[in-house]
């Protein structure tokens, strides 16, 4: 027996008052209350009006506790939800929806085929607020019978189921909304989703139970918390210090790190956000060969390896392998010496460099500043000259919206429906407030698809834009970003497409 | 009387203050690059859609319209209402300013209480090795920045030994019955020590993050000013009496050397009170300080002013106390 010292006896007392500290704790090894370390704060619970609305990063949220029109699947694909079959009429004039039935809100009441005439007729009404106004106004005479809803198409619009499990595409309460106001929902929000909303405090917390009556099925975990852990710093504290059963979002060194050791376990899946290079159609990106050169000189995959640890998927369009319109034909190769040749063609090269302004955030997405850091390297080896600016997210907004950005500015777009107008056509369709390249040629490539109602021939024409833009580098596309999830070994986590971590997907492993 | 003056004076400045806080806020946040539409805008939006948004939130009218508009809301207690939470302005500003304030304070506490501590040790062990390791001591402490302790401190009792809370403000798990803001102080009014214990293991942290560079501050200028009053005559007398070194510096020398301390500690608390920004944010503490850089980040144009208004009122009314505390205290300026 060894004798006691006071060393070991400092120790034994740091450990006691260590356990006494640590009661309450959330422990890996039996999970009776999923806690989850997120990394944005949830602003409102209306998931249909305001900025909120339009916000990817939190509609893990508004999926936890509300339902859309339409489910959508993991890897994209819509499924049976509320609505359990839609579809136009043949000469695509109406739309028709049938209503899932037997499904409660979470104050119990029954949920109707009003619910959804009313949600969409809601949708539809400007004064409402709702940003995708335009979108749902494209249906009008929205009339609910039995379990039927129809609609007359005011102007046809392609994607617009596909807008039902996309930005606020949610169906929300007729009676209990109109009961209780705007300012009573956001006090006290009900859906039909797996979770209910226990209790939320704003810039902290919130406590979902699960739903009983899910027509989907009871999640696994009855209660979860959801904390907002902005900094990452503190996210990775959190799983690693056990405070945490998931988390998301960290930088991949961190996530390397921590996979694997501790009971911590990781996964890690492209998700539908792409990093991307906005050219803008100014001096000096009206020369083809310098967008050209700009574009050939980019050695994506090496920058993946080098600053993103290997977690990125390198892209030579707006869509990634997930999306519809992928074509996997389309390449835009790392070829130095082809853009030396075409910067020599316009009497440029390494000693009389084309220069042009970059602008990029700087700790907005994983690495976003170092990647152009790099990429502003590798142009100056064949002759560019690119000035980096840094600005904020906002003042990115600003400038996009006005047309003002520089010839070249970093930027990531997010389109977790896949179809081709949500990527290629807002991005690059001239009058649209999202794109800078106002090319007529591709705007007349692009203006005939919005209405296109043959499906095939509809995807087709949009992959034929896709080899256009990369033909003509009239944006560079860089890669698609991996997702980081960090969990305790006692939870499955299973990753969305869409980047939305949704705790009814979780299991106990 | 002169006290009476003081106070008169000083109301009369923080108004001008807050006029003057309320107009450059409202025009630099205006001016400055984001625009909060622009945030906004959906996928395909078109010239009407951001025309409609921009009607909608007010921001169609001359910045001088805007501001003529919101000072006549504002002055009826109208802030407005939030451009992301969708709430009115003042509520959640006020719903958050007691935890910022209880963490504060917590800070300022335990920056007195190490500071203090630290003076007081060093004077007592003068000329000693003690005294030499509390001055290094207290040069790391000024050199680091809060945030910079708190990323250790988050290393330290949140991961290596993990008895600290790493973020928040209480665990969700638990049900509150409390109907203010104010946490800790009911807590304690209600006898919930739970809660209490709770709470304070959440706020240990941020709170020493804020409270390490004023107790460093603290711990040097009480340590000179000490020193300095342990030579004065009444010292040396009271030494003479026959009494104690301990009895000397705590009931002798430390009334009178507080005082210039006691000024710094009030202007520090209100940088200790800015420090809150950073601190929350780190530590996801559900503050002012964490709901300021959220509004920023947004663009969210009438949070941040309400913001702003409620930081420099706290502020005009934290230095008025420590006006009135030094007038009250030294006798110089009492009869004046």
């Amino acid at each position: 027996m060894q004798p006691i010292t006071r060393r070991t006896a400092l120790k034994g007392s740091a450990a006691v008052a260590a356990a006494a500290l640590l009661g309450g704790r959330a422990a890996a090894q039996s999970i009776d209350e999923l806690v989850i370390a997120y990394n944005v704060n949830l602003p409102s619970w209306d998931p249909t009006v305001g900025p909120s609305a339009v916000n990817p990063t939190i509609q893990g949220f508004y999926q936890s506790v509300f339902d859309q029109f339409i489910l959508q699947n993991p890897d994209l694909t819509p499924a049976p939800g509320l609505l359990t079959e839609w579809g136009w009429n043949d000469d695509k004039t109406k739309v028709m929806m049938k209503v899932r039935e037997g499904v409660t809100w979470h104050d119990g009441s029954p949920f109707t085929a009003e619910d959804v005439a009313w949600s969409l007729t809601r949708a539809a009404d400007e004064k409402t607020g709702n940003p995708i106004q335009f979108i749902w106004s494209t249906l009008g005479n929205i009339k609910a019978e039995g379990n039927t809803v129809t609609a007359d198409v005011v102007r046809f619009e392609p994607t617009i189921f596909k807008w039902m499990y996309f930005l606020t595409g949610y169906v929300l309460p007729k009676a209990y909304f109109e009961k209780v106001g705007p300012e009573g929902f956001e006090a006290a929000p009900i859906g039909t989703g797996p979770y209910m909303v226990d209790k939320f405090e704003r810039n902290a917390f919130v406590r979902l139970k699960a739903n009983e009556n899910y027509w989907n099925g009871k999640p696994e975990f009855d209660t979860v918390t959801i904390k907002f852990v902005t900094d990452a710093a503190s996210r990775v504290a959190e799983i690693e210090s056990g405070n945490a059963h998931v988390t998301l979002e960290m930088p991949y060194e961190e996530y390397d790190r921590l996979r694997g050791t501790n009971g911590i376990g990781g996964v890690a899946e492209p998700i539908s956000d792409i990093g991307m290079i906005f050219i803008n159609d100014v001096d000096p990106m009206l020369d083809a060969n310098v967008r050209m050169a700009a574009a050939h000189a980019i050695d994506k995959q090496t920058i993946i390896d080098r600053l993103l640890s290997g977690y990125g998927v390198a892209i030579d369009t707006l869509q990634t392998p997930e999306y519809e319109a992928y074509d996997a034909s389309i390449k835009v190769p790392y070829d130095p010496e082809k853009a030396k040749e075409l910067l020599a063609a316009s009497g440029f090269s390494p000693d009389n460099p084309v220069k042009f302004k970059i602008q990029t955030t700087r700790g907005f997405k994983p690495k976003d500043y170092e990647m152009i850091q790099a990429i502003v390297g590798l142009w100056r080896r064949v002759g560019i000259e690119a000035e980096i600016e840094v600005y904020e997210i906002a003042k990115h907004y600003e400038l996009r919206a006005a047309d003002q950005l520089a010839p070249a500015a970093f930027y990531n777009w997010g389109n977790s429906v896949g179809d081709p107008t949500t990527s290629t056509g807002f991005a690059m369709f001239g009058p649209s407030p999202h794109s800078v390249w106002d090319g007529q040629e591709l705007i007349d490539m692009i203006g005939p698809l919005w209405g296109e109602a043959d499906e095939d021939k509809r995807i087709a024409a949009w992959k034929e834009v896709d080899k256009y833009v990369a033909d003509n580098a009239l944006v560079i596309p860089l890669l698609q970003y991996v997702q980081p999830i960090l969990h305790a070994n006692g939870v499955k986590v299973t990753p969305h497409a869409s980047g939305a971590l949704l705790p009814h997907l979780m299991t106990r492993a | 009387m002169n006290l009476v003056r003081i106070i008169i004076v000083r109301l009369a400045t923080t108004i001008v203050t807050l006029l003057g806080a309320a107009v450059i806020v409202f025009f630099v946040i205006r001016v400055v690059p984001g625009n909060p539409i622009a945030m906004m805008l959906p996928p395909g939006a078109t010239d009407a859609d951001i025309a409609r948004l921009t009607a909608l939130y007010g921001l169609d009218k001359s910045i001088p319209e805007q501001f003529v508009i919101w000072l006549t809301r504002a002055l009826q207690g109208d802030f407005g209402t939030s451009i992301s939470l969708r709430q009115p302005v003042m509520p959640l500003v006020l719903g958050r300013l007691p935890a910022t304030l209880e963490l504060s304070i917590f800070a300022l506490v335990l920056a007195v209480m190490i500071g203090g501590t630290m003076a007081l040790t060093g004077t007592r062990f003068r000329g000693t090795r003690t005294e030499a390791g509390i001055d290094v001591a207290n040069g790391v402490g000024l050199s680091i920045p809060d945030f910079l302790w708190a990323l250790v401190l988050i290393l330290l009792f949140g991961v290596l030994v993990p008895v600290f809370y790493v973020s928040g403000r209480i665990s969700p798990s638990l049900d509150l019955p409390f109907v203010t803001q104010f946490y800790v102080f009911e807590s304690l009014v209600r006898l919930r020590f739970d809660l209490w214990w709770d709470l304070l293991k959440h706020m240990f942290m941020p709170a020493l993050a804020l409270a390490i560079p004023l107790a460093a501050i603290i711990g040097q200028l009480l340590k000179q000013s000490l020193k300095e009053t342990m030579h004065l005559d009444y010292v040396v007398l009271a030494r003479t009496k026959g009494y104690g070194e301990n009895h000397v510096i705590l009931f002798e020398a430390l009334r009178n050397a507080v005082l210039p301390t006691l000024t710094l500690v009030g202007v520090q608390f209100t940088f200790l009170i800015g420090g809150t920004v950073i601190i929350e944010r780190l530590f996801s503490y559900e503050g002012l300080g964490n709901m300021a850089i959220d509004a920023v980040i947004n663009r969210d144009l009438p949070l941040i002013q309400g913001i702003v208004i409620v930081f420099a009122l706290l502020f005009t009314v934290i230095n008025l106390v420590v006006d009135m505390t030094y007038a009250f205290l030294n006798p110089r300026l009492r009869h004046a």
